[in-house]
């Protein structure tokens, strides 16, 4: 009997389990020997395998479109040169630029004041769940505000530049980009929204306001909606974004 | 000048150095982006095989970015010790390589050899090595630092110990010290990354850790991870600062896109060493670097990446650092795609470092968008262990939760030190004895009170 091991003698717990309440940091995970006990690991491991899963998610196009009807707006769907996640992931210039296809598909269209764009951008599951959500909040605001024509693009395997292009395609005063960001162990489905005041090719991020860490338990999408739609009515009220449009809404810093 | 290579009956030719020691370099994502690689494996290859041949005597009059142009450039230079090169001058790279992993060559030859060697040449020997060779080779180095404790001693292998927190919170920051510390983390050094650059956010952070390392007596030092110029602002203010920090990298450009420059680090390394805060050295300076940040600033001259990044241990050296860390998977997939990669490029930095007389530790890590995982960094670690890496970072549980990235846990250290037979720096080992957290065979004390410790959580400033 007494050669079996048993579990609760090979599991060192540690005894300043009361300094968690401090910090999300994962301190305090006990040791087995000095290794990191098994349910840590796997619950480390579980987390990793939420982000690696989102990292290589994908737009759903089929259910966005459907949900983006109810806005009567016209939506494009495009497409990034980044063929496949993995040209995605090792050439950033590929992402931040519209295929062939989809520059035809936006050749003389009518130009709009406000692009808006939806992009996988690192994690096509942060906008599938919040992108519709947060514009059923934020559309109502700039139609009521009179802020002029929108449109929606869907823009698979793209980067926040992205939004330049099409912004400048349809000659827009503003593009918004809401796009999902690099998912961390903490959040894989954080979503961040990107502002750019007369967006054209070869703008950098000093050109843009950005609103991030956009989730349920982050920044929560109404309190997203309100400060996004404060920033496009001060970009279009200022002529500018970027550094030189400082937030004076309250809410957050950007 | 160009070099010219015959395999097959095909004729390769290199235009100049710059690009011959981007064709023979080690397939990576970021040499890709920059359109700089070989077009195929026997052009790899067939780079290798010219570079192997060419005299080290080339590497002396071939400047890779004009020294007209750079600052780098010109310190390589004008630094160079033509007397400790004299050993290896009549070598051709490939010869070096030999020479390096002959017998006769050990860590006192090294040591001397290091102002002889300038980073390109460092850079091209490294092309031509294999994971193996450069384990072997670095493994002869020693290179020891001190400030309040020694480190890079062999058989022994040091932690920064970093507790990051994504809004600085001190008391946050604190349970993380006093965890890492309760597993014998932190003798290289505690540093914290803070989120925000703000000369009094930082200074409270300063201020904890030197509360904790006097209560306590800890024999280690401090560092807040800020821009240099934020440093320098404190240090005129009185603040305890034991390390100053900077990233750099290895052109004058990238090292523009720091907001530095060598006179603004050498203000700060003499502002630094005036302090005098160091009890058995005044190794003051904290470098950190990494592969990609010159293609990254879009300031890499045409200059392989691998190659870039030796070049800023030129800098480093400069500075007679504590810690030269590189931060090797951080940087993601467009520049080191995945395990195998990062783990090459990490064994190459940690090699080269050394070669320049460097104290290189390594930042193992990756993010969620590169295709790596737990096991590759498990694998690095001990690779690095093997080749005497000076130090690796201790985090909870592996997951920075303010850069969003994974690195090595204070486990991980633990189970290096076991499996190796490493110690921590010995003044810090005695002290972790002391305390009772380790046993006098430099285990972890299972009948350990933490008590004492676990009130410094009711630090107040």
């Amino acid at each position: 009997m007494s050669d079996k091991p048993e579990k609760a003698d090979q599991l060192q717990g540690d005894p300043w389990v009361s300094l968690k309440n401090f910090t999300a940091a994962r301190i305090a995970i006990g040791r087995v020997g000095s290794s990191i006990p098994l349910r840590q690991m796997l619950n480390f491991k579980l987390a990793h395998a939420h982000a690696r899963d989102a990292v290589y998610s994908k737009l759903d196009i089929d259910a966005l479109s459907d949900a983006l009807e109810e806005f009567n707006l016209p939506v494009y769907q495009l497409h990034s040169r980044a063929i496949n996640r993995e040209k995605y992931l090792t050439r950033p210039d590929y992402g931040r630029r519209l295929d062939e296809t989809s520059v035809e598909a936006l050749r003389d269209q009518v130009p709009v004041t406000i692009s808006l764009v939806i992009a996988d951008g690192l994690s096509a599951a942060a906008v599938n769940q919040y992108a519709v959500e947060l514009l059923r909040l934020l559309i109502p605001k700039l139609v009521a505000a009179n802020t002029g024509t929108l449109n929606i693009s869907l823009a698979e395997q793209g980067r926040v530049a992205i939004a330049d292009e099409i912004g400048q395609y349809f000659d827009a005063e503003l593009s918004v980009i809401l796009v999902g960001e690099r998912p961390g162990l903490t959040a894989p489905d954080s979503m961040s929204a990107y502002l750019t005041y007369k967006p054209r090719v070869g703008l950098t991020d000093e050109s843009r306001n950005c609103i991030s860490n956009i989730r349920p338990d982050g920044l929560d999408i109404r309190p997203a909606a309100d400060k996004l739609f404060y920033l496009i009515s001060e970009s279009l009220k200022r002529k500018l974004s970027g550094v030189e449009l400082k937030d004076r809404h309250g809410l957050l810093s950007s | 000048m160009a070099y010219r290579h015959t395999i097959k009956g095909k004729v390769y030719k290199f235009d100049d150095l710059r690009t011959l020691l981007a064709k023979a370099s080690p397939y990576r994502s970021g040499d890709v982006l920059a359109g700089l690689n070989a077009d195929s494996y026997e052009h790899r290859i067939c780079a290798q095989m010219t570079l192997a041949d060419v005299p080290l005597k080339n590497f002396l009059s071939e400047a890779l970015i004009p020294y007209e142009e750079d600052e780098i450039t010109r310190l390589i230079i004008d630094t160079h010790s033509a007397a400790a090169f004299d050993v290896i001058s009549h070598l051709t790279v490939g010869g070096l390589r030999d020479w390096l992993l002959s017998d006769d060559v050990d860590g006192a030859v090294l040591t001397t050899l290091a102002p002889g060697f300038t980073p390109e040449i460092v850079a091209a020997v490294s092309k031509l090595m294999s994971n193996q060779d450069l384990i072997a080779v670095a493994k002869k180095c020693e290179v020891v630092t001190r400030f309040r404790n020694t480190i890079g001693l062999k058989g022994h292998f040091s932690t920064r110990l970093q507790p990051n927190h994504p809004t600085d919170d001190v008391k946050g920051i604190a349970a993380s010290i006093i965890d890492g510390l309760l597993y014998g983390s932190g003798d290289a050094v505690i540093g914290i990354n803070p989120a925000t650059d703000s000369p009094a956010a930082v200074n409270s952070l300063l201020e904890l850790i030197d509360y904790l390392r006097r209560q306590f007596d800890i024999p280690t030092q401090s560092c807040v991870l800020c821009h240099v110029t934020t440093t320098i602002g404190l240090i005129n203010k009185n603040a305890p600062v034991d390390l100053t920090f900077q990233s750099i990298g290895g052109t004058e450009r990238t090292n523009a896109s720091f907001g530095v420059n060598l006179a603004l680090l050498e203000e700060a390394y003499q502002a630094t060493l005036s302090l005098n805060r160091g009890s058995v050295g005044n190794n003051v300076m904290y470098f950190e670097t990494g592969q990609g940040s010159s293609l990254s600033a879009d300031a890499h001259y045409g200059v392989d990446q691998q190659t870039c990044e030796v070049r800023a241990y030129a800098v480093a050296r400069r500075f007679n650092p504590l810690l030269v860390n590189t931060v090797v998977g951080f940087i993601g997939p467009e520049y080191l795609y995945d395990g195998k990669q990062i783990i090459r490029a990490a064994l190459e930095d940690h090699c080269c470092g050394k070669l320049l007389g460097l104290p290189m530790g390594v930042d193992v890590c990756y993010t969620n968008h590169a295709e790596a995982d737990q096991d590759d960094m498990d694998n690095l670690l001990t690779l690095l262990g093997v080749a005497g890496c000076n130090f690796v970072m201790g985090i909870p549980g592996s997951d920075d939760i303010m850069l969003n990235y994974q690195s090595t846990s204070f486990h991980d250290a633990l189970y290096l030190r076991k499996v190796l037979g490493l110690k921590p720096a010995p003044e810090f080992e005695q002290w972790l004895i002391k305390q009772g957290i380790f046993n006098q065979s430099g285990q972890l004390n299972h009948h350990h009170n933490p008590a004492k410790l676990l009130k410094a959580i009711n630090y107040e400033r």
